[in-house]
């Protein structure tokens, strides 16, 4: 068969061919370097900018903040591009599909269950893990459920995810209004993001967990690809697209629960990450796009706080920006959607 | 040969696929016709593995579609489905790439580069091969997954509904295509399709459904009669012998 | 060739016809399937239905009047009756103008103009999963109170509700020329749209009380509580009461509006009019209610469509209903809020987000199963 493919003047394709070639050869590289560097100002100027005689004191605390805030954006990187890649859209995240609402509900179901004295007895950190646990049974049975069933529309999940978001902050709330006032107060303060003073066992137990979940990605990190073809046809190539799918659900859930953990709930970090990461780096290859996401997610963090830290002198007014800038982001993504 | 064995498949309530059992010898062209909600895309779907049976059994070359695994699979049936919107912005050689994926696990070697080069040339595609795919024209685009799937190099080609959203020059290449791909690299197409004429001019063998369930199957000559084509349709399609083929006439 | 016979004969098990009971639990109403309305659809359009549920809902009114820390129960009040305890009955009647009449009547009118309101942004947006609270008036209703408590600190209630009214009213605007934007109107995409208008006005209203440190404040507007309402602190309610009877005398515009501009056209309607109308109604209910109460979400979403359901979408019979319920669902919520925690109070607005969540999802999910 010879379609108007013959009738195209040869040339011109030939030229067209370079030109695109040109610009896909080099950008991807060029931007994780470029990236990359300016993280590394970032976090270098938020660690050593305005620094005196209480280097000792200060410097520590920066440097725990500004390896929180890596390791967040490691986690909200990664699991945002891989959750967008299998469930094949660009708008769904896990925080908007109310995954750390889930773990927020989670946190106030088990005081409420086993109370402030029960918590002591358990310790931080296997109560940390429990939660954990719980996070991801719950997210992998209720978004198998969701994403893995063929044919639900885009926006039926989306409007679904948002109203369980919706719901489960209803529910934590109104369990945290039935707790004694000084229980509240427990809770009340992992309900904001902030991303001052994380404690350092806490620190390091998420870097532990963090690790071992990341081992099944590196596994099976040539499907990735693959999966962001959608569904019908990674099946057809041979994917096992349920089994991989839950394995991605099952590690984003617990990214997701050590962020919220770490940090608390920041809805629309990952949105802007990742839509920033596609439209930066042109390439659909994980290889790329994965690094791009997790640096710029690193610029954003370290960055944002350093300028509203020292320049306007605001503490915890990081998650509303985000907030605000991701909220209009996706606005514009839903409407571009639709209009196309 | 591909055996289906008593395929059921249930929403509910209502039975979409009704113990459909059929043998498909391996060759040539089979196109799968019925009215709409006839049950032949979910049936079609089941063979390929992409809808889960409820009940029966589809063994493709002695090989449970059950049971086998899915990579294996893969190197021996393929599947198109009708709507294929990435939201991925791929080249036309990204993506005929993939169909490497069962073979090469990602990694592409030598012998896959190759594979690569033949089906966008059996396409006429070489020259946009660094052309997005979203940048291309409907007919284009088909062919772009037409490609994918000749690199894929399975034995069984299955396709649903490929002349959906093609123009009649577009059609009839695609369904040459089809008949050439039989021909020369000794695939079995199976395809469902809604016009019964390229049915009857480009296959070998035809089998209907009918609310969910195998009515008939036979040769082109067997299935294009009057009556028969009134028990598919529930509608008179008058049938006229042109050059040889059987041709519906259903437009009055 | 051959052809197959059609496989009828279902072996597996468990198909036979089991023998029916003769009324299948749940399914009261058969009748709309075929078309005409049956004995238990004719009784609820009857007027009988309505005053039934409207007496339900002065039966919740009286329950929730004697909910309370303080002990006024008819039962105390019989007896400082027949004990001639004059001092005691006159400090129950004290109580009972100043604090619990109040709070009924504040709930009642609430539950009642929320609902409306929510039915009325339904009609104009044309879209069955918008209300208030998801559009982003009640959001732009806060912004503006906060405005106007930072920039006129001294600015008398009504004066402060007057902006959050003008607030709101362009936040309703907003939405719907978004709305007017998108060519295709998907169903979903459309609370979608309004739900992320919402949080960013949200979002833009929490930087402003984190830098003026008014976050506790502006938690009080967007969580309805009723707990603070007392006799001249509730007043502002009654104009929503009047708001809602417009509504009610404007409901067949409202209907014909939902059919859209076309057709309100040829009916001779004027559209813009009328959408003017709808939202200064929603915009001042939205206002009114976030000033003296507290935002109370998903109400105006979930009325009306239970209210849909039973007797359709002619705006003329469903707003009375959808008063009606609504008031009783705020009601019901109140009482479970004071309860629950006996005799700490939970905030009406924190139960009915749980439970009107909960019923949106199952009508999300009912649209899943049926498509």
């Amino acid at each position: 068969m010879t379609p108007k493919s013959a009738a195209l003047p040869v040339p011109n394709a030939i030229q067209q061919k370079r030109k695109r070639f040109v610009v896909r050869s080099v950008s991807p590289a060029m931007v994780t370097a470029l990236i990359g560097a300016l993280a590394l100002v970032c976090i270098g100027l938020y660690l050593f900018l305005g620094l005196d005689a209480n280097a000792a004191y200060v410097l520590p605390r920066r440097a725990n903040r500004v390896f929180t805030m890596v390791l967040v954006a490691f986690c909200v990187g990664v699991s945002t591009v891989l959750f967008q890649t299998v469930t094949s859209n660009r708008i769904l995240t896990p925080s908007i599909m109310g995954f750390d609402s889930l773990f927020m509900l989670i946190q106030t179901v088990l005081i409420f269950v086993i109370g402030t004295v029960g918590r002591t007895q358990l310790g931080t950190y296997p109560l940390f893990m429990l939660e954990l646990g719980l996070m991801v049974l719950f997210a992998a049975i209720m978004y198998r459920w969701l994403f893995t069933g063929s044919g639900l529309s885009l926006h039926l999940v989306l409007l679904i995810g948002i109203v369980f978001g919706t719901l489960f902050r209803g529910i934590s709330s109104l369990l945290q209004r039935l707790l004694d006032p000084s229980e509240f107060m427990v809770l009340q303060d992992s309900m904001f993001a902030s991303f001052t003073g994380v404690d350092l066992g806490l620190l390091r137990i998420s870097v532990a967990i963090i690790a071992a979940a990341t081992i099944p990605l590196i596994v099976m990190r040539r499907r990735f690809d693959v999966l962001s073809l959608g569904r019908d046809t990674a099946i057809s190539l041979g994917i096992n697209h349920t089994r991989t799918v839950t394995t991605v659900l099952i590690v984003c859930s617990i990214f997701v629960g050590v962020c919220t953990a770490l940090v608390g709930p920041i809805t629309f970090f990952g949105l802007i990450v990742a839509n920033l990461a596609y439209a930066l780096c042109r390439t659909f290859r994980h290889a790329w796009i994965l690094p791009i996401s997790v640096l710029l997610g690193i610029v954003a963090l370290v960055g944002g706080q350093l300028i509203l830290e020292r320049v306007f002198a605001f503490d915890t007014a990081l998650s509303i920006v985000i907030e605000f800038c991701g909220g209009l982001l996706f606005l514009f993504l839903l409407l571009r959607g639709s209009i196309k | 040969m591909i055996e289906l064995s008593g395929l059921t498949k249930k929403y509910g309530e209502t039975t979409v696929v009704d113990h459909v059992s059929a043998q498909i010898e391996p060759g040539g062209v089979v196109s799968i016709i019925g009215a709409n909600g006839a049950g032949k895309s979910t049936a079609l779907s089941m063979v390929a593995r992409l809808v889960t049976m409820d009940d029966g059994s589809v063994f493709v070359d002695d090989h449970d579609v059950l049971n086998t695994p899915s990579d294996q699979l893969a190197k021996k049936l393929s599947i198109l489905r009708q709507e294929n919107t990435l939201t991925v912005r791929l080249t036309v050689r990204d993506l005929v790439g993939f169909g490497r994926f069962p073979h090469s696990k990602g990694r592409l070697r030598p012998e896959d580069t190759e594979h690569i080069d033949r089906a966008l040339d059996y396409l006429n595609l070489t020259e946009f091969e660094d052309r997005y795919v979203d940048e291309l024209s409907g007919g284009q685009r088909q062919r772009v997954f037409i490609a994918m799937v000749i690199a894929q190099d399975t034995d069984y080609v299955l396709l649903d509904e490929p002349l959906n959203n093609l123009d009649m020059k577009h059609s009839v290449e695609m369904m040459k295509l089809l008949r050439r791909m039989t021909h020369e690299l000794g695939k079995t197409v199976i395809l469902v399709i809604h016009d019964i004429n390229f049915a009857s001019c480009y296959s070998d063998r035809i089998l209907a459904m009918k609310e969910g369930a195998l009515v008939c199957q036979g040769t082109p000559e067997e299935i294009m009669q009057p009556d028969i084509l009134r028990d598919i349709y529930d509608m008179d399609i008058r049938v006229e012998v042109i050059n040889g083929h059987h041709v519906g006439m259903y437009y009055m | 060739m051959s052809t197959l016979a059609h496989a009828p004969e279902n072996t597996s098990g468990g198909s036979a016809p089991e023998p029916q009971p003769a009324v299948k639990p749940g399914a009261t109403d058969r009748s709309d399937q075929a078309g005409r309305p049956g004995p238990f659809r004719r009784l609820l359009r009857s007027n009988g239905a309505l005053v039934i549920a409207a007496l339900a809902v002065l039966v919740l009114a009286v329950i929730s009047t004697f909910v309370g820390v303080a002990d006024v129960t008819p039962a105390t009040l019989m007896r400082q009756v027949a004990g001639g305890d004059t001092a005691g009955l006159q400090e129950s009647f004290h109580l009972l103008a100043v604090s619990r009449f109040p709070r009924t009547i504040s709930v009642i009118l609430a539950g009642m103009a929320m609902a409306v309101a929510g039915l009325i942004m339904q009609q104009m947006a044309r879209n069955k999963f918008v209300e208030p609270s998801t559009v982003g008036t009640v959001e732009s209703a806060s912004l503006g109170l906060l405005a106007v408590t930072v920039l006129v600190p001294s600015a008398p209630l009504l004066g402060k509700m007057g902006v959050a009214a003008v607030f709101a009213v362009g936040g309703t605007a907003l939405f719907l020329a978004v709305l007017q934007k998108i060519p295709l109107r998907n169903a979903l995409l459309v609370p979608l749209v309004g739900i992320m208008l919402g949080n960013v006005i949200a979002a833009i209203t929490t930087f402003f009380a984190y830098r003026f440190n008014l976050l506790q404040t502006l938690n009080t507007w967007m969580i309805g509580d009723f707990s603070g309402v007392i006799k001249g602190r509730y007043e502002l309610l009654w104009l929503v009461a009047a708001l809602t009877l417009i509504g009610y005398i404007a409901a067949d515009r409202f209907t014909v509006a939902g059919m859209g501009q076309d057709v309100s056209t040829t009916l001779g309607v004027n559209y813009k009019r009328i959408m003017a109308l709808g939202m200064t109604i929603v915009a001042l209910i939205s206002a009114v209610v976030v000033v003296t109460i507290g935002s109370i979400p998903f109400l105006g979403l979930v009325v009306p469509n239970i209210v849909s359901l039973m007797i359709g979408d002619n705006m003329r019979r469903s707003v009375p209903w959808v008063g009606v319920f609504g008031a009783g669902f705020v009601l019901v919520c109140d009482i479970v809020g004071r309860v629950i925690r006996y005799p700490f109070e939970i905030p009406v607005g924190t139960v009915v987000a749980v439970v009107g969540a909960a019923i949106f999802l199952a009508m999300l999910l009912r649209k899943r199963a049926r498509s």
